[in-house]
């Protein structure tokens, strides 16, 4: 139980001036994404019917390749500060600092093995 | 912080059922929710039956017939009963909003009527605003000027007062915020539609000298982004207003001047 009046229990700490970057790059990646997911479903959906030897053929072309590398990069940056928001909504303290560092992990590490599979197919 | 179910001593019971009214042919059935502090009980949903023929068509006539035929226990605010002090909102079949303006016809069935959601309850119908009322005042509802003060009125243009239309009619009403799933969450940190729909109503008057400011207070993943545009605050807005709307124009403010 804390005594605090009602208008600094309303202040808190105050405004951290920040957020405005994250909005923004939100809203730049959900249209760079909604852009470069369907060239991406169409490339990987005629790959995915076509045999182990043809997927590979056109993983390996560039642009086949340039689209998935765009899609694993913007969609796991995408991917990792709207978790941050979900994860910000639903926990809070050390659950919710130790559940962001996981996001933040667990985004890098799928982004670097998937750059690393591709780079190994495509080069 | 999220809660899927309702604590122990919060969770609903059956009430008490009052007797209908003798001879009356055309009733409708009121389950309303009561809980007093003095009781050690939890909260129950009491029914009520009233005589259609002989109450307003609001809601809220059906309330005060109660309060004055059947339960004089029965507890509510109310005070303009025409939509303008924002005292009797309330959430009726489902919906938050003001019970002076909220017609009986508009809800098929039994009539259910709760105190606005998750809001600490004073009593029966009446939630506690005491944090919401706090967090309106943090964004400085006033005209903040540094200029000094003319002779005579701080003049504003005709296109200008206009941009002022669909805020300053707010009334404070909380059913807005109460409607908004953030804000259930987080109400300790995010300030919720109604505070963020009077924080724009000032940053876009033109008198206001602290736009500035003002964007700087709210600046804030907590304080203003917390809303995700569901739009339930715009859904449920009694008054027809959209506060979804200001949200997203202070975050194209901030926007804006970074780039």
């Amino acid at each position: 139980m804390r005594f605090l009046t009602d208008r600094k229990r309303a202040e808190g700490r105050g405004a951290s001036h920040t957020g405005t970057q994250h909005h923004w790059y939100m809203q730049v990646s959900a249209f760079g994404l909604a852009l470069i997911v369907p060239t991406f479903l169409v490339i990987f959906g005629r790959a995915l019917g076509s045999g182990y030897e043809n997927a590979f053929a056109t993983m390996g072309h560039p642009v086949p390749a340039i689209v998935t590398g765009l899609v694993l990069l913007v969609g796991m940056q995408h991917f990792r500060r709207g978790a941050q928001i979900l994860i910000e909504d639903y926990t809070r303290k050390s659950t919710r600092k130790v559940l962001i560092m996981s996001v933040i992990v667990l985004s890098y590490g799928l982004t670097a093995t998937g750059l690393f599979a591709l780079a190994k197919i495509a080069l | 912080m999220v809660e899927l179910t309702l604590p122990k001593n919060s969770r609903i019971t059956t009430g008490k059922t009052w007797p209908k009214p003798a001879g009356a042919g055309n009733v409708r059935k009121f389950q309303i929710y009561r809980w007093n502090p003095d009781d050690d009980g939890n909260p129950r949903l009491d029914t009520y039956f009233v005589d259609m023929d002989d109450c307003g068509p609001m809601i809220l006539d059906a309330l005060i017939k109660i309060k004055n035929e059947i339960d004089p226990t029965l507890t509510f605010r109310r005070s303009c009963r025409e939509g303008i002090c924002g005292s009797c909102a309330m959430n009726i079949d489902g919906v938050n909003t003001l019970a002076c303006i909220y017609g009986m016809d508009e809800i098929k069935g039994d009539v259910k009527i709760y105190p606005l959601p998750h809001m600490p309850v004073v009593k029966d119908l009446i939630p506690d605003l005491t944090h919401f009322y706090a967090q309106h005042a943090s964004i400085m509802p006033w005209l903040e000027t540094k200029t000094n003060r003319p002779a005579k009125e701080w003049k504003q243009s005709i296109e200008d007062r206009k941009k002022l239309d669909g805020l300053y009619e707010c009334v404070m009403c909380a059913s807005c915020s109460t409607a908004c799933p953030s804000y259930w969450w987080n109400s300790d940190r995010y300030l919720g539609p109604a505070a963020l729909l009077h924080a724009y109503r000032w940053i876009i008057d033109s008198r206001d000298e602290a736009t500035g400011e003002r964007l700087d207070d709210l600046e804030d993943p907590f304080k203003l982004y917390r809303c995700h545009t569901i739009m339930n605050c715009t859904k449920t807005c009694p008054k027809g207003l959209n506060p979804a709307r200001s949200i997203a124009m202070i975050k194209k403010m901030l926007v804006d001047r970074r780039l």
